[in-house]
């Protein structure tokens, strides 16, 4: 049984770790506050540029010589995955759940005899990931120095991959981020980036629409356009990640405060208990010593 | 000056504009473009320039942009750009700043296009800071 002391010093440990997750989760609350409106922001462009493409694709419609990113290589024999994560942990299961997702896909791509190459955005991914696929990781992207995302980094990102895609490395890149679906729920998603799926881009935004001119020609602007839509992706992506972090982490530190919380109440009445015994204890001691005088 | 349609200026980050306005001046890559209200389709890439806006009330804006497509239909113009930064907003720091940066780009940049579109930036840049 343990003594008085130690009691309360277990209680007041408890407490102080009932102080640190409630400030984590005023802190997350906050930031998600922030992660939140910039990935509302950041929609309208996102949408704007579905609708470009949509409508470029219809114009491109039935054209031989489509770039290779919108129709693949012809092979899917190389699979890249782009798994997002964060840079800090204490988040639930955030990071665990990308993180299987992605492992699993890349079980079942491995044992349909595809090759699989791994690039790690966030350094818990990574961390996760090491332990059966470290010679599948061929690039890893940190953005611990990086407050608040922008679309400089998802550019960055974008650019790494398409110069891949152009040296020939892969086939089929596909995308692991988290949605975010509420601040409880976060929802692990595969998006397929490389070769852009068709019915992604603005499904059945059929406007029966005069087809537009291009200045300078169709090819010149389809090149950029396209990358700036992968990096369009990547950024919509990491902030739906942020997003995803802070509400996963504020949940779980909202668990965390009410566990902390419940422990002390169990451990007070625990101490209390023994406290009254060891009085009883005493008296009983004091007045049978006196009985026997 | 037959009625108003909707102009959209947006960049990654946010929406920087969507309001009506009766005339809009894009800065494409093969020349400034007016779109009035029934402007033929057309997509057209961008140089960094600014964008005039005439809107509803007959006021104008003027936004630099850097980087990007414009998307004109006869009852809408959108203008997905990279970076958009309001001329009245614009100070003799941040156009050095962004001078700076530019000239950078130009120093950095390869290839025909990249130099072109650099040297478009700091040419702009360089009228605007007078």
């Amino acid at each position: 049984m343990a003594s008085l002391k130690d009691m309360r010093n277990r209680i007041a440990s408890v407490k102080a770790t009932r102080k640190i997750t409630k400030a984590m989760q005023m802190v997350a609350a906050a930031k998600l506050r922030r992660a939140q409106e910039a990935a509302t922001a950041a929609r309208p462009y996102a949408q704007r540029m579905a609708e470009v493409m949509a409508s470029i694709n219809a114009t491109m419609a039935g054209k031989t010589g489509a770039s290779p990113l919108l129709v693949g290589t012809g092979n899917d024999l190389v699979h890249l995955l782009l798994v997002m994560t964060a840079e800090r942990g204490l988040c639930g299961g955030f990071n665990t759940n990308i993180a299987r997702l992605a492992r699993q896909d890349a079980a079942r791509l491995v044992r349909e005899g595809k090759t699989v190459k791994i690039l790690c955005v966030g350094r818990k991914g990574a961390d996760a990931l090491r332990r059966d696929w470290s010679r599948q990781i061929i690039d890893r992207v940190d953005l611990k120095a990086v407050k608040q995302v922008g679309f400089t980094n998802a550019e960055a990102i974008a650019g790494k991959i398409l110069a891949r895609f152009e040296a020939g490395e892969f086939d089929v890149c596909t995308l692991y981020y988290s949605e975010f679906k509420s601040v409880i729920a976060q929802k692990p998603t595969a998006l397929q980036l490389i070769p852009a799926r068709a019915g992604d881009a603005a499904p059945a935004q059929a406007k029966p629409q005069a087809s537009h001119e291009f200045e300078p020609s169709e090819e010149e602007i389809l090149a950029p356009l396209i990358a700036r839509n992968i990096a369009t992706q990547v950024f919509r992506g990491l902030l739906e990640n942020a997003a995803s972090e802070q509400g996963a982490r504020m949940s779980a530190m909202d668990s965390a405060t009410r566990n902390a919380g419940d422990m002390i109440n169990k451990l007070t009445i625990k101490y209390n208990r023994q406290r009254q015994a060891n009085i009883t204890k005493e008296l009983i001691e004091i007045i049978s010593g006196a009985e026997a005088l | 000056m037959a009625g108003t349609f909707k102009f959209e200026l947006v960049t990654p980050e946010r929406m920087v504009l969507s309001q009506d306005a009766s005339q809009v001046v894009v800065p494409g890559i093969e020349g400034e473009l007016t779109a009035l209200p029934g402007h033929a389709p057309v997509i057209s890439a961008l140089r960094p320039g600014v964008v005039a806006a005439t809107l509803g009330d007959a006021r104008t804006i003027r936004v630099f942009v850097k980087g990007g497509f414009a998307e004109i239909d006869a009852d809408r113009v959108t203008v997905l750009a990279e970076r958009a930064l309001n001329v009245e907003d614009m100070d003799a720091a941040t156009i050095s700043r962004e001078l700076q940066a530019a000239e950078a780009d130009l120093a950095a940049a390869t290839g025909d296009a990249a130099k072109l579109a650099a040297a478009a930036a700091v040419a702009q840049l360089r009228t605007l800071q007078r």
